[in-house]
């Protein structure tokens, strides 16, 4: 059901065969070959293209906010950085004994801040499942709350963005307090175990790129499905056209929560996919830049096209790794040139070109 | 003699009225857009409404959708249901629509997914997430497709529709949401004089069945479907009747011509 008429989205199914071979090969490759051979992966390709297939399920939540429903949220990385927090705080809790503190229960961070007793926030997270519900219902409530509050009032446009903003902005100033429980500046760090096995072992490795490929391969598929719709349809309806929709009958503001909630929920497997890999979490994953970043990602792919956020995703931080490793002062330069470009010259992003060129011909 | 029984949710025109407005002002930055206006629309009536520019036409179609919050008076629909209490959408299931004064379909939507997105069912988020059209929805679709003129252009986004087509577009949209009530603002602006007669041949194949209020400048257009005519002046009802009288009324005259 969910692979219903591929056959006449040619670009979505490229792209969709593309991310299940990376999924595969990549760490096939790093598993099954010598460090000498030349078709083998090193354990850093493995994270760091892991990393890339977590930031292309975020920018496609955000796809969904923006390029659908016309909401340019600036915040979505608040969602992104909370499933990260509660995958995180997962993985603090299966560090047990093994702390430099050696406390079997509370992390090194709170025997530091010489606390007694874990917070009640902090219980149950050791058990992977409740972990497992919380990375997509944390972000989920945080967005129902904060929508139903902004989309009732009927805030709108550049008023919202700026909201968005001053949400992620709000967070991290919070959880850079040490009173907040969760490690403040430094964040929840030194992982061990996922699932009772070794984090940093290679198999483990391979398999978080597994997991994220899969992940997000289902997400698109899945957000393909809602964006085939009818609720698709209203959806681009709001965003062209507002008021015109609640005439019709349509509660806008409902419509615009449920794909807000859905698009943060994403976003929070997207962080808990991420933190695994890179092995921290801090506070600086709330900042508003690196919201912000994502807006640029799903503007340089293309908006109101879901595989367009997933590719511009991957070229742009694909660029940010070269670029940071052979000139970083330039780094920020080339991200704002590189949004003001695509915003002048392809306002539908690289795949918008590309896409409506072969059209243009045959016409 | 006896009142037949209601059925739920059926609106009470059992007194033969289908719209009550009584003492509606509205007034912006102290300008009285609406002044003590009332206006009473009888079931399955079509009613046109003229005046001139800043008389209060669409702010009246305004409160009566909801749009617009009166500062004070009431309005009912049928002689139960108080709209003050309701907003857009409410009002929009309930069964009043309205059709805009500039045309807005939705551009980069197919001419039948407009259709279908103004479709009388379901309009709940999760009902709409799991919508599919049956069998009696689609030949609806297909009905209102023919009936506005549109079935070779129902694959084609609605944006690249000309002007006329657009308006018979949402005109086809209204008929698709099967309201009691229809507000009719402007349904002829830009469009062909055989356009206009077909507009009008529709409009009053559909008296009778549903009440329809039409704002238009089109005095021809106004006479060949007007029963009744209301002229608003200045936010209030300056008079009522047919066409002839209001055109042969003095008043009106001068309000048209000044003095």
């Amino acid at each position: 059901m969910l692979l219903n008429g591929l056959k006449n989205d040619k670009v979505m199914a490229s792209v969709l065969a593309a991310l299940a071979a990376i999924s595969l090969i990549v760490p096939l490759c790093n598993l099954l070959f010598a460090p000498d051979s030349p078709l083998y992966f090193s354990a850093y390709t493995v994270s760091l293209i892991g990393k890339y297939l977590t930031f292309a399920l975020l920018g496609m939540s955000l796809d969904l906010v923006w390029g659908y429903c016309g909401i340019l949220a600036l915040g979505q990385g608040a969602f992104f950085a909370l499933g990260g927090y509660v995958m995180g705080m997962y993985l603090m809790r299966q560090i047990g004994s093994r702390g430099v503190y050696g406390d079997p229960v509370l992390p090194d961070f709170m025997v530091f801040l010489d606390w007694k007793e874990l917070p009640w926030y902090w219980h149950g997270f050791d058990q992977f499942w409740l972990a497992a519900l919380m990375i997509v219902l944390v972000p989920g409530l945080l967005a129902f709350v904060f929508g139903w509050l902004a989309f009732r009032s009927r805030v709108t446009g550049v008023y919202l963005s700026i909201i968005t903003q001053a949400l992620t902005y709000a967070l991290m100033l919070a959880f850079f307090r040490n009173e907040m429980g969760f490690g403040g500046n430094n964040g929840l760090t030194d992982f061990k175990d996922i699932l009772g096995f070794n984090i940093q072992s290679d198999a483990v490795r391979a398999c978080l790129l597994m997991a994220s490929g899969i992940t997000l391969i289902l997400a698109l598929l899945i957000s393909r499905r809602v964006i085939n719709s009818k609720l698709g349809r209203v959806v681009t309806a709001v965003r062209d056209q507002e008021m015109r929709v609640r005439f019709l009958g349509y509660r806008v503001e409902n419509f615009k929560l449920w794909v807000f909630v859905f698009a943060a929920m994403l976003a929070g497997m997207a962080g808990a996919l991420y933190v695994p890999q890179v092995g921290i979490i801090n506070p600086s994953e709330f900042s508003p830049l690196n919201s912000l970043e994502v807006v640029i990602w799903v503007a340089v792919g293309g908006r109101g096209t879901l595989y367009g956020a997933i590719v511009g995703a991957v070229l742009v931080n694909y660029a940010k790794t070269l670029l940071t490793g052979w000139a970083p002062e330039i780094w920020l330069f080339f991200l704002g040139a590189a949004f003001i470009l695509v915003t002048v010259l392809l306002p539908d992003g690289l795949l918008g070109f590309w896409r409506r060129h072969p059209k243009e011909q045959k016409q | 003699m006896s009142v037949p029984a209601l059925k739920a949710g059926q609106v009470d025109t059992r007194h033969g009225t289908i719209l009550y407005l009584e003492d509606v002002s509205v007034s912006f930055d102290g300008f009285k857009a609406l002044n003590n206006l009332s206006l009473y629309i009888g079931a399955g009536e079509l009613r046109c409404l003229i005046g001139p520019n800043g008389a209060g036409k669409t702010t009246l179609m305004d409160v009566i959708t909801g749009k617009t919050r009166p500062d004070s008076g009431s309005v009912f629909f049928g002689q139960t249901i108080d709209l003050l209490q309701m907003d857009e959408p409410a009002i929009a299931q309930a069964g009043i629509c309205r059709k805009f004064q500039k045309p807005s379909v939705f551009e980069t939507l197919s001419v039948f997914e407009n259709l279908e997105l103004a479709l009388a069912t379901d309009k709940g988020v999760w009902a709409t997430l799991f919508a599919r059209l049956n069998g009696t929805q689609r030949e609806r679709i297909e009905q209102v497709l023919e009936t506005i003129g549109l079935t070779g252009h129902r694959s084609r986004p609605a944006g690249i529709l000309s002007h006329g087509q657009k308006q018979w577009l949402e005109i086809g949209m209204l008929l698709m949401q099967e309201p009691q009530v229809m507000l009719v603002d402007e349904p002829v602006a830009g469009m062909t004089h055989q356009e206009v007669e077909r507009t009008a041949e529709l409009l009053l194949s559909l008296r009778g069945e549903r009440s329809i209020i039409v704002v238009e400048h089109d005095m021809e257009f106004v006479r060949s479907i007007a029963q009744r005519v209301t002229v608003l002046h200045e936010g209030t009802v300056l008079t009522e009747g047919s066409m002839d009288e209001v055109q042969n009324d003095p008043r009106v005259i001068q309000v048209y011509l000044g003095d």
